[in-house]
């Protein structure tokens, strides 16, 4: 038996309210580090073979029984197709019910006057065009590191991340995937301690 | 009195433009029903949004007088009113592979008792409209109840026996919507197959006056409703 060692094939950061699409094939390893803590990391994943057949997250929940996302959860498909699974996390939980910011959600939830900031709906159009991603591609998305307790009662809440600098996420693609990341933008509530800041992007498999 | 009335049997879909200023009245047929639904705004690219909706009423589930809200921030529909106070939208529709405990049907074995899910009629439905697999998005499953375990997973599951026959929900139409549902079991049911049909009404809202409770709920409700007042004025 063989093994092959696989190289760091990707090393980069993303700064605050940038983003990302990265094709990972079946079997590689990215990592999503929260350099400074607090950072909500805004992502999507797809089949690469077919961007219809993209993540879902009330597939995921559902199928899984739990809210939450951590080591162990398969993240699936609206085809209930394993697109990777999260194979390691520092962290402790992740969100996946609320979604991503938009210029429209945030005249909803903060006013009028945030109608022209920056948002994460508009980081995710703007990378996903290579790959063909537009508005009807865009599924219901995962935040990595941030923290949105739900409870018996049926009561929804953001609450301060339970990140810190260093933590990390990491997930093994099933297949070959893209994924497609918007480092969150947003200024107005607690999920990114007020002060959006870079991730690092890690990656190996066999280039 | 009612514009129209149509029933739809348990293990069906069906699809349906409705305009704005609509009161859209689901009554269930029978106990544990499940109405997996989408809503889809004017220019059907716009959509129902359930994070959107959740977090700006901070909510995990759907009940009245919260608003329905779009990808752009447009309230979709209200419910302004309901016998439950808890529709599911956190456990999306079900897929065929949740039907596989039921064994095979096909319509050649079954004619039209054959057994389709949630997704096989939605998707059914959307081709209709020039729309497609890329249009699913998050549904409301009206009628059910998903528990939620106060734990460190946040773990879940389906309730039964908390809806019945003859429960209603009422959602008004803000804009003109794109309603498409289907009524086959919820993918977490584990009772033997008989999903229960919902009958639609739909008849003429009155103008909403300024103590209607969605526009009271919440300054995010209000704002969305501001959104779709702008929309279809």
């Amino acid at each position: 038996m063989t093994t092959t060692l696989q190289a760091t094939v990707l090393d980069t950061v993303v700064q605050a309210g940038d983003g990302a699409l990265i094709r990972v094939p079946a079997g590689g390893r990215l990592r999503i580090v929260d350099t400074h803590g607090n950072q909500a990391v805004d992502t999507l994943l797809y089949d690469a073979d077919d961007i219809d057949n993209r993540y879902s997250a009330f597939d995921t929940i559902r199928e899984q029984g739990a809210v939450y996302l951590t080591t162990g959860s398969r993240l699936l498909s609206t085809r209930l197709d394993e697109l990777a699974v999260i194979s390691d996390d520092t962290c402790g939980r992740h969100d996946t019910i609320g979604g991503a910011c938009a210029q429209e959600s945030n005249v909803i939830r903060y006013g009028e006057h945030v109608r022209h900031q920056h948002a994460c709906r508009q980081t995710f159009l703007a990378y996903g065009a290579a790959a063909g991603i537009g508005q009807r591609q865009l599924g219901h998305n995962i935040n990595f590191f941030m923290n949105v307790p739900v409870d018996s009662l049926g009561n929804l809440n953001f609450e301060d991340g339970v990140s810190a600098p260093g933590k990390y996420v990491e997930i093994v693609a099933s297949r070959d995937i893209l994924v497609l990341i918007s480092n969150c933008p947003q200024l107005n509530n607690p999920c990114n301690g007020w002060d959006p800041t870079a991730v690092q992007l890690l990656g190996w498999w066999e280039s | 009195m009612s514009d129209f009335t149509h029933e739809v049997p348990g293990g069906a879909a069906w699809s349906f433009p409705i305009r704005a200023g609509r009161l859209v009245t689901l009554t269930a047929l029978g106990d544990d029903a499940c109405v997996s639904t989408l809503l889809f705004g004017p220019d059907r690219l716009d959509r129902l949004n359930v994070p959107d909706t959740l977090k700006a009423q901070m909510s995990a589930c759907i009940k009245a007088p919260m608003v329905l809200m779009s990808d752009r921030g447009v309230a979709l529909a209200s419910v302004v009113s309901s016998s439950l106070d808890w529709h599911d939208c956190l456990t999306g529709f079900g897929s065929d592979a949740h039907l596989a405990r039921f064994g095979p049907s096909s319509y050649a074995v079954d004619r039209n008792d054959w057994k389709r899910s949630a997704r096989t009629g939605l998707v059914s439905e959307l081709t209709k409209h020039g729309l497609g697999e890329a249009d699913l998005h998050g549904s409301v499953n009206f009628f059910s109840k998903v528990g939620i375990t106060d734990d460190p997973h946040g773990t879940l599951g389906l309730l039964t026996g908390v809806s019945h026959e003859g429960d209603t929900v009422t959602l008004r139409t803000e804009v003109d919507v794109l309603l498409v549902l289907a009524t086959a079991p919820h993918p977490l049911s584990t009772t033997p197959y008989a999903p229960a049909g919902v009958r639609i009404d739909v008849a003429i809202a009155e103008p909403v006056t300024s103590d209607d409770p969605s526009w009271q709920f919440r300054d995010e409700s209000a704002r969305a409703l501001e959104q779709a007042r702008r929309l279809a004025a």
